[in-house]
C-alpha cells in the first residue's frame, strides 16, 4: 500500500514536468514574449523600445533555456524557462500582470470557490443516485421511460441557459435572492443557494441516467439471482447488494473530481460574481494574463494527479477485492 | 405424498426471433429425500425449469401455464410476497458458477447470516454462531476465519460450498442444484458431489439435480428424467434407466460418450441438431433426428408410455396399442458400431517429430516502489514430452495447472523461460522469426472457445484462407479458392457456406471451422486445446470423430490438451498428467488409465464420475485445492493433499522413476521399489 | 469565384467517408445487421429526419464563393470579385441577410423595439416606435392589417407544408407499395402502425412535424422577421440558420481531426504493450491533467495571437475566422482523444488474448496485419458509438467556450456567439428574449436529435446493451 504510494508519487513527477514542458512550449516558443508584448501593447505602432520595457518589466527579457551572459548557476536560473517554469513545482506563481501576487490571490479565492463547489457536489451526487435508484426501482415501467426521456432532454440544454434561465427567473422575475455577488460569513448563503442549485439541476440529465445504467447492469448479474433465491424483498435486495456493488464505480468515479473542485466553476462563478478561482481564471483568459492561466494550468494538474491517486485510494475503501501493491 | 409435484409446466421466453417455449408441458415429481435429476443437453430447458419452480426467471421469460405443487400449495397461484417467504426456506437453489453468484462485495458471513436473519428470525450472535455451524457442515476448514473473508478470497470450490451453507440456511425441503459441478475441476467435482449426498441424505432433503452429465447423475440420483427441446422424453428409476434407457435419445447419448470401448470405433452421433424452440411441432420433437422414426412420429406428438416399473417414455415405439408392423424398427439399444479404424502401429523411435525437454515458462511477480522482481509464478517448471507422427499425446490436468501455457510454448505464442522445444530437428526457441514464420505451417492449434476462436467479423472462407494468405503456402487464388473449398468438405461443410458470419454457425459446426483453418496450411503437428470440452455430448463425439478420421488420414499429430479423461480414453494413444506445472506421470493410454502409479493420477480417475456408479468403485476425494504456482508446497507439489504422503515427500521432489515400456512416474513411492 | 475554406475541404472529406463507409457497410452482412437495428428504432429516425435537415443546411452553408465584383456594390479588390465570402445559403436567405433594421426589433415586428427621436415635418421632434424597413415594410396601415397578414401567411404556409409532406409521404407510399407489391391502402396501413422494419412511420411524422413548422416561418419570412433582429439590426433567424454550421463542424471535425491518433495510438498501445504502452499512457495522461478547459484556452489564446500577430496570412475576414475555427477544432480534438484512447487501449487487450487472434499469431501473421485485420474491426463499434457520443458534447462546448472567450472567432455566427451578444440583453427592460430564446432553441433541438441518434446507434452497436434490448422487447410483448 505504501510502496503503491510511493510508486504513484514518483510517477507524478515526470506527468508534471511534461504539463511544464507543453505549457512552457505554448507559451514561450509557440508564441515568442515579443508576440506577446506585441499583443498587449496593441499590434500596430509598436517601437522595439516599448517592446523591451514591456518584457524587462515582467521579466521575460531573459534567454529562453540558457543564459550565457550570467555567472554560475545563474546560467540555468536567470532564463525564463526556470523563472516562470520550474519555480512553479515549488508553488512559487509570481506575480500577475496587474502586478498582485498569484499565490495570494489563489488562497483568497479559494473559499468562496469551495464554498459553491462542495456542496454542489454533495447534493448533486445525492440526488442523482437518488433519482437513478428511483428509475432502476421502477424498471421496464412508464415512470422509468419518462424518467430517462427527461434525463435525455435536460441533457440536451445548455447549461448557459440552466444559468441565464435560473438566474432570470429566480432573482429578476421572482426577486428571491440576489442576481449575483458574494459575502462572507452566514450571509453568504444568500448569495450561494441560486449558483449550487443551478449547478446540481444542470448536472442530474446525463449523470441519473449514467448511473441508472450501471444500475441496471449490477441488477443483471447473477449475485442479485442468488439474493431473489434467498426469499429477499426487491428493496433489499437492491439497497443491500446491488447498491453497494453499484457505488464502487459510481464513487470511484466521483472521487476524481474531488481535488478539482478546488478549482471552482468558471461558467456559475463568472455568472453569480463570486471571487472564487473559476471566476480570477475567467479574467486571466480575458485579460490574456498568461502568468496566472500557467499557474492554474499548473494547480490543475497537480489537483487532477491527486485525483487520481485518491480514486485508487478510494477503491481499497469500497471494494474489498482491491489491494494496491 | 410427494414433495414437489411439476405439472404440465409451461414457461415461455420472447427472443428476437419470437416467442421462445423453453418449456413445454412438464410434469414431475419428487419425494421428500429423493434426488430427482433432470438431465439434457444445453438449450433443454432444464435451468428454465427450475428457474420457473423458483419463479426467478429472467425479465424476458414467463410462465405460461401449469403448476408447481410444493407440500401441497401451488407455488405459482402465489403472490411475490407469499412466494419470498417460500424462496430461501422452504425451496433452495444454488447455481451453475458459484464465481459470479456470490456478491463480491459481501463478506461470506454477511451473506449466510442474511438468510438466518430473513428466514429463521435470529440475528446477532446466535445468527453467527449458527452461521459458523454451516460453514463447519459444508466442510469449510478454519470456518472462524473464512465467515469474515469475501468471495474473491475463497477458490472455486469452496464458493460452491459457501453456496450450499447458504442454501441450507434456510432448512429447505428441496434444494434445487442448477449444474452445481460444471465450473469445478474433477477432483473438487467429486469433493462436492459427496458433500451434496451426503447432506441430502443426512437432511433428509428432496433434491431437484439438473446436469448433462450421465456420470453425475449415476452417482447421485435416485430417479432421473431426461429433457429434449423443451420436452420431458423419458422418466425412470436410476437403475432401471442404466440398465437400458428406453427412448431414441437417451440410448444416442449413451452411445456417443467416447468410452474406452469404443477405441478404434467410430463413436455414434446424433445427425442434425435441436430444433428451434420458437417453432410449433406437430409430431415428436426428436423425429427429425430419430433413427427409428417412422410417418407417425413426424405427424402425432407421442403420449406417454410405460416400458417397464416406474419408467416411462414418451415415444410411440413404446405404444401398446400401435400396430406390430411398426415394432420392426424398434431399438433397443444402441447400433452396431462400425469400425473403421485399425490401431495405428507404435511409432518407431526415430520418427519422434516433437520434443520438449525442462520447458518453463515462469512469469515475474513484482512488488514494491520499483516493481521488482520478487517472485516467480512458475506456471510450467520443467516439462518433458515426446510426441511421433500419426499418434496423440493426451496431456491431462486440471485448470491451472500449466497444460495450456505448455501447448502455447511449444507453439512459441509464448516466450519460454528455458528449456529446449525440437521440432523436425529444428530447435524453435532459438530460431529466427524468420526460420520460425516457415515452420508454423507445420504446427497448428485449435482452441477451445468456438466462440472467441473465430473472428466475429471475417467470412469463413477468409477465415479458413488466413493462415495459406499469411504464410504463402498456396499460391495463386484459384489454388487458394480450391484449397478453401477441399478444406471445408473435408470437415464436413459445404462449400456454399463460405460466404457466411461466424454467428450464424453452431458451437460444433465452429469447431469445424477452426480445425479447416489450422489443416488448410497442411499441418503436421495439431494442438487441440480442449476443443470439445465447450460442446454438447452429441457434438463432441462429431468432432472427436472428425479428428480421429483426419488423423488416420493425414498422419497428424495430436498433442491434447484436455480434462476430460473419458476423451483420453477414446483418442489419445500416450498421456502426460500434469500437476502444478509438471508432468508427474507418463505413459501409454492403457497402462496409465487401467493401472495408475502416481495417487495424483488415481485420484484423478477415480474422481471422475462413472455410468456404473454402483461397482463398488471407490471415489478417492483429495483434500483442499491446488496450491497457488506462485508458492508451490516444499518438496512433492502434490504431498499436501496426497493420501499416502511420506515424510521425505515435504522434503525434496521426486526425480523421475522410469517402470519400463516407456512409463515413468515423479513418486517416492516408486523410487523406493526400484531401489 | 468559388472558394473553398479548409472546414469546408474537411467538412466534404467527411462527407466523402461517409459515402465511402456506406459502401463499405452495403457489403457486410454484420454491419447492415447492426445498421437496420438502428432504422428500427423509432427515436433514432425520427431524430436523424431532423438531423438531415440540419445537415442540408449545414452543407449549403459549406459551399462558399466570392461573388462578382458587379453584383456588389462595395469593397473591391484586385482581382475582380469582392472581398467578401458567401455561401450557397446566404444567397438563399439574401432577403433575409441583406434586410437589416437598425436595431433590435421584437419577432414579426413592423415597428423597432426602441423609441427614437424623429424629426416631423412640422419641425419638432418626437420619440415614437419608427417603422421598420424591411419586417412588414409591404403594410400599408400596419395597426390593422398585420394580423389578417400574419394570419394568412401562416395560413398560406401550414397549407404548402401540409401539402408538401403528403405529396412526399405519397412518394415514400407508392415507393413501398411497388417494392412489396401490396396495395396502397394496406401498404399505408402498414407503415402507420409500424409494422415495417425500418421506421418509417418515425421519418414521415418527423418530416411532417419540420415542414409544419418551416412551412409557416418561410411565408412568414417573405415579409417579417420572424425571429425578430439583434441589437444591430440583423435578423435572428438568418443568424440561428448560419449558427448550424458552426455548430456541426465543431461536432464533426474535432471527431475527424482527433480518430486517426485515437484508434491508432490506443490499438498499439494495447496490443504492442512495454514501453510503447508506457509512453502512449504517459502522453495521454500528462494531457488529460490538465483541466481541459485551462488547455484549451491556453491553445486558443495562442492561436489568437499568432492569427493577429499574421494578418497577412489571410486574404479574407472569413479565412481568417475560418482558420481560427480550424484551429479550436484541432485543439478540442488534440484535448478529447484521450479518451477515445484509453477505451479502445483497453477493449485491445481484452481481444489481444482472444484466441482468434492467437490463432493468426500462430500463422505467424505479422503485428500490423493482425492489428488491422482483426482487431480494428472488432473495436469499430465503439469508435462509431464514440463518435456519435460526443458530437453533442461537443457542440454544447462551443457555446460555452464561446462564451467565455476562447471559442470560435467573434465575427463567426455560431449559437455560442449569438448568447454571448444576447445574455446582456435580458438586463434591458423591458426583457429582449427572442435572440437567446432562438439560439438556445435552435441548439437544444440539434443536441437532442443527435443525443437521441446516438442512442439508437449504441443500443444497436454496443453488445451489452443488446442483451438488455431483447429482455426490454420482450417486456414490452409481455405487457
Amino acid at each position: 500500500m505504501l510502496a503503491y504510494i510511493i510508486r504513484r508519487l514518483l510517477y507524478a513527477i515526470p506527468i508534471l514536468i511534461g504539463v511544464n514542458l507543453l505549457t512552457f512550449t505554448l507559451f514561450f516558443v509557440v508564441n515568442t514574449p515579443d508576440d506577446m508584448a506585441r499583443m498587449q501593447l496593441g499590434i500596430k505602432r509598436v517601437t522595439p523600445e516599448a517592446i523591451q520595457k514591456w518584457k524587462a518589466e515582467r521579466g521575460y527579457d531573459k534567454p529562453l533555456l540558457y543564459n550565457g551572459t550570467a555567472e554560475g548557476a545563474g546560467k540555468i536560473t536567470r532564463t525564463i524557462f526556470f523563472e516562470k517554469s520550474v519555480k512553479l513545482f515549488v508553488f512559487d506563481f509570481g506575480r500577475a500582470d496587474d502586478g498582485r501576487d498569484i499565490g495570494h490571490e489563489i488562497r483568497m479565492r479559494m473559499g468562496p470557490s469551495l464554498a459553491i463547489a462542495v456542496p454542489a457536489f454533495i447534493l448533486g451526487l445525492f440526488v442523482t443516485i437518488s433519482f437513478a435508484l428511483l428509475l432502476a426501482f421502477f424498471r421496464a415501467t412508464y415512470l422509468d421511460f419518462w424518467g430517462v426521456v427527461m434525463c435525455v432532454a435536460m441533457m440536451s440544454i445548455s447549461s448557459l441557459f440552466y444559468i441565464i434561465g435560473g438566474q432570470y427567473l429566480v432573482s429578476k422575475v421572482w426577486h428571491l435572492v440576489p442576481i449575483s455577488g458574494y459575502a462572507g460569513g452566514l450571509d453568504a448563503g444568500r448569495f450561494l443557494l441560486l449558483p449550487v442549485l443551478i449547478s446540481v439541476v444542470a448536472g442530474i440529465g446525463s449523470s441519473t441516467r449514467w448511473y441508472r445504467t450501471i444500475f441496471l447492469e449490477e441488477i443483471g448479474k447473477d449475485y442479485v439471482r442468488t439474493a431473489r433465491a434467498k426469499g429477499l424483498s426487491e428493496m433489499a435486495v437492491l439497497f443491500r447488494h446491488v447498491l453497494k456493488n453499484a457505488m464502487i464505480p459510481i464513487l470511484t468515479g466521483a472521487v476524481v473530481v474531488i481535488p478539482l473542485l478546488f478549482m471552482g466553476s468558471l461558467l456559475i462563478e463568472s455568472f453569480f460574481g463570486i471571487p472564487g478561482l473559476g471566476s480570477y481564471t475567467i479574467d486571466a483568459i480575458n485579460a490574456q494574463d498568461f502568468a496566472v492561466v500557467r499557474s492554474m494550468v499548473f494547480i490543475g494538474s497537480v489537483l487532477y494527479i491527486a485525483g487520481l491517486l485518491l480514486t485508487d485510494l478510494s477503491y481499497t475503501l469500497v471494494d474489498p477485492r482491491v489491494r494496491l501493491q | 405424498m410427494s414433495l414437489l409435484r411439476v405439472e404440465s409446466l409451461q414457461t415461455s421466453l420472447a427472443g428476437a426471433a419470437g416467442v421462445v417455449r423453453a418449456v413445454d408441458d412438464v410434469t414431475f415429481e419428487v419425494a421428500a429425500g429423493e434426488t430427482f435429476a433432470l438431465l439434457g443437453e444445453s438449450g433443454c430447458g432444464k435451468s428454465m425449469t427450475a428457474l420457473s419452480l423458483m419463479r426467478l426467471l429472467p425479465d424476458a421469460g414467463s410462465i405460461v401455464g401449469g403448476r408447481v405443487l410444493l407440500g401441497g400449495r401451488d407455488l405459482l397461484a402465489l403472490s411475490e410476497s407469499e412466494m419470498r417467504e417460500v424462496r430461501g426456506s422452504e425451496l433452495a437453489m444454488i447455481f451453475q458458477e458459484p464465481a459470479t453468484s456470490l456478491n463480491p462485495v459481501l463478506s461470506v458471513g454477511e451473506q449466510i447470516v442474511e438468510v438466518l436473519e430473513r428466514h429463521a428470525s435470529i440475528n446477532g450472535t446466535a445468527a453467527r454462531r449458527r452461521a459458523l455451524e454451516l460453514v463447519a457442515a459444508v466442510g469449510i476448514p478454519d470456518p472462524e476465519r473464512r465467515l469474515d473473508e469475501y468471495p474473491f478470497q475463497l477458490s472455486g470450490g469452496m464458493k460452491q460450498r459457501v453456496m450450499i451453507a447458504m442454501a441450507l440456511a434456510g432448512d429447505p425441503a428441496l434444494l434445487i442444484a442448477d449444474e452445481p459441478t460444471t465450473a469445478l475441476d474433477v477432483t473438487i467435482q467429486a469433493q462436492v458431489l459427496e458433500l451434496l449426498g451426503q447432506i441430502q441424505r443426512s437432511r433428509g432433503m428432496g433434491m431437484l439435480l439438473i446436469t448433462h452429465d450421465l456420470g453425475i447423475v449415476s452417482q447421485l440420483a435416485q430417479r432421473v428424467g431426461v429433457m429434449y427441446a423443451g420436452e420431458l422424453v423419458e422418466i425412470a428409476d436410476r437403475a432401471a434407466f442404466f440398465a437400458s434407457p428406453k427412448h431414441p435419445y437417451s440410448n444416442k447419448l449413451f452411445a456417443a460418450l467416447p468410452r474406452p470401448e469404443r477405441r478404434g470405433a467410430m463413436l455414434e452421433t446424433i445427425p442434425g441438431s435441436v430444433p428451434p424452440l420458437s417453432a410449433m411441432f406437430a409430431g415428436c420433437r426428436f423425429a427429425e433426428r430419430c433413427p427409428s422414426a417412422w410417418a407417425r412420429c413426424r405427424d402425432e406428438g407421442p403420449a406417454w408410455h410405460t416400458a417397464g416399473e416406474s419408467h416411462a417414455v414418451r415415444c410411440h415405439l413404446f405404444d401398446p396399442t400401435a400396430p406390430d408392423e411398426e415394432g420392426s424398427s424398434r431399438i433397443t439399444a444402441a447400433s452396431p458400431l462400425q469400425v473403421t479404424d485399425k490401431e495405428t502401429p507404435p511409432p518407431q523411435a526415430d520418427t519422434s517429430l516433437l520434443e520438449v525437454s525442462d520447458l518453463k515458462v515462469h512469469f515475474p511477480i513484482r512488488q514494491g516502489v520499483f516493481k521488482r522482481v520478487v517472485g516467480q509464478v512458475k506456471a510450467v517448471d520443467g516439462v518433458s514430452l515426446r510426441l511421433t507422427l500419426g499418434r496423440t499425446l493426451a496431456l491431462v490436468g486440471e485448470s491451472g495447472c500449466g497444460k495450456t501455457t505448455v501447448g502455447k510454448a511449444i507453439l512459441q505464442l509464448l516466450q519460454p523461460s528455458g528449456g529446449n522445444v525440437r521440432f523436425a530437428g529444428e530447435e524453435l526457441t532459438s530460431l529466427s522469426p524468420a526460420r520460425l514464420r516457415a515452420l508454423r505451417a507445420d504446427m497448428q492449434i485449435v482452441f477451445q472457445d468456438p466462440y472467441g476462436s473465430l473472428d466475429p467479423r471475417m467470412r469463413v472462407g477468409d477465415i479458413i484462407e488466413e493462415g495459406m494468405a499469411a504464410l504463402g503456402t498456396a499460391s495463386g487464388l484459384a489454388v487458394r479458392d480450391r484449397q478453401i473449398d477441399e478444406m471445408m468438405a473435408r470437415v464436413g461443410l459445404s462449400s456454399e457456406m463460405r460466404g457466411r458470419y461466424p454467428h450464424e454457425f453452431s458451437g460444433g459446426q465452429r469447431q469445424r471451422i477452426a480445425i479447416a483453418r489450422a489443416l488448410a496450411v497442411a499441418p503436421r503437428l495439431l494442438v487441440c486445446d480442449e476443443p470439445t470440452s465447450a460442446l454438447d455430448v452429441s457434438v463432441q463425439a462429431q468432432i472427436l470423430n472428425l479428428l480421429k478420421e483426419l488423423q488416420a488420414t493425414l498422419g497428424l499429430a495430436y498433442l491434447f490438451i484436455t480434462h476430460n479423461i473419458g476423451v483420453v480414453e477414446y483418442l489419445a494413444h500416450e498421456v502426460a498428467v500434469m500437476y502444478l506445472g509438471r508432468i508427474v506421470e507418463r505413459g501409454g493410454v492403457r497402462e496409465i488409465l487401467n493401472d495408475p502409479k502416481h495417487p495424483y493420477t488415481e485420484a484423478l480417475l477415480s474422481a471422475v464420475p462413472r455410468l456404473d456408479a454402483d461397482s463398488g468403485r471407490p471415489v478417492i476425494v483429495l483434500k483442499g485445492d491446488m496450491p497457488s504456482p506462485a508458492r508451490p508446497p516444499a518438496g512433492c507439489h502434490f504431498h499436501p493433499r496426497c493420501p499416502r504422503a511420506m515424510p521425505q515427500c515435504s522434503v525434496g521432489y521426486p526425480a523421475e522413476t522410469q517402470l519400463g515400456g516407456g512409463r515413468s512416474v515423479c513418486c517416492y513411492l516408486y523410487e523406493q521399489i526400484r531401489s | 469565384m468559388p472558394i473553398i475554406l479548409w472546414t469546408d475541404a474537411l467538412v466534404f472529406l467527411l462527407v466523402a467517408c461517409a459515402i465511402g463507409a456506406g459502401f463499405y457497410v452495403n457489403r457486410r452482412e454484420y454491419l447492415l445487421a447492426s445498421w437496420r437495428r438502428v432504422g428500427e428504432s423509432r427515436a433514432g429516425m425520427a431524430s436523424l429526419t431532423v438531423l438531415a435537415a440540419f445537415i442540408a443546411v449545414g452543407l449549403l452553408d459549406s459551399l462558399h464563393y466570392r461573388p462578382r465584383l458587379d453584383d456588389v456594390p462595395g469593397r473591391t479588390t484586385a482581382n475582380g470579385y469582392g472581398s467578401e465570402v458567401r455561401s450557397a445559403l446566404d444567397a438563399l436567405l439574401q432577403p433575409l441577410r441583406s434586410g437589416t433594421e437598425k436595431t433590435y426589433s421584437a419577432p414579426l415586428a413592423t415597428h423597432l423595439y426602441a423609441k427614437e427621436t424623429v424629426e416631423l415635418p412640422d419641425g419638432s421632434q418626437t420619440r415614437v416606435f419608427p417603422r421598420l424597413q424591411h419586417g412588414g415594410a409591404h403594410l400599408e396601415n400596419p395597426e390593422q392589417d398585420w394580423g389578417k397578414d400574419v394570419a394568412a401567411r401562416t395560413v398560406q404556409g401550414l397549407a404548402l407544408a401540409v401539402l408538401a409532406a403528403l405529396t412526399f409521404s405519397a412518394i415514400v407510399v407508392q415507393a413501398a407499395a411497388l417494392r412489396w407489391g401490396l396495395g396502397w391502402q394496406a401498404t399505408w396501413r402498414r407503415i402507420w402502425r409500424g409494422e415495417t422494419q425500418f421506421a418509417w412511420n418515425a421519418v414521415l411524422a418527423a418530416l411532417a412535424v419540420l415542414m409544419l413548422l418551416a412551412g409557416p416561418v418561410i411565408s412568414l419570412a417573405g415579409g417579417y422577421h420572424v425571429f425578430g433582429t439583434d441589437k444591430v439590426g440583423q435578423d435572428v433567424l438568418y443568424l440561428t440558420l448560419k449558427s448550424i454550421r458552426t455548430g456541426l463542424v465543431i461536432g464533426t471535425i474535432t471527431t475527424l481531426s482527433m480518430l486517426p491518433f485515437a484508434v491508432a495510438l490506443g490499438i498499439v498501445a494495447g496490443y504492442r504493450g512495454g514501453w510503447i504502452d508506457d509512453l502512449i499512457q504517459y502522453l495521454y495522461t500528462t494531457l488529460n491533467s490538465i483541466p481541459s478547459v485551462l488547455l484549451i484556452a491556453a491553445s486558443v489564446l495562442m492561436v489568437q495571437v499568432a492569427i493577429d500577430t499574421h494578418p497577412d496570412w489571410f486574404a479574407t475576414a472569413a479565412q481568417r475566422a475560418d482558420a481560427r475555427l480550424l484551429a479550436l477544432c484541432l485543439i478540442l480534438g488534440v484535448t478529447s482523444w484521450t479518451g477515445l484512447c484509453r477505451l479502445l487501449r483497453a477493449e485491445t487487450l481484452k481481444l489481444r488474448e482472444l484466441e482468434y487472434v492467437q490463432a493468426a499469431q500462430a500463422f505467424g501473421a505479422s503485428a500490423s496485419r493482425i492489428m488491422g485485420r482483426h482487431i480494428l474491426p472488432n473495436v469499430m463499434h465503439i469508435v462509431l458509438i464514440a463518435v456519435v457520443m460526443d458530437f453533442s458534447g461537443l457542440v454544447l462546448a462551443e457555446a460555452v467556450l464561446s462564451y467565455i472567450g476562447i471559442g470560435v472567432d467573434p465575427s463567426t455566427i455560431s449559437f455560442g456567439t449569438m448568447i454571448n451578444t444576447a445574455r446582456l440583453e435580458l438586463a434591458r427592460e423591458p426583457v429582449v428574449w427572442w435572440s437567446l430564446i432562438a439560439a438556445f432553441a435552435f441548439m437544444f433541438v440539434l443536441v437532442l436529435a443527435a443525443n437521441l441518434f446516438s442512442d439508437a446507434v449504441r443500443d444497436a452497436f454496443d453488445p451489452r446493451v443488446a442483451g438488455r434490448r431483447v429482455a426490454a422487447v420482450a417486456q414490452e410483448k409481455a405487457a
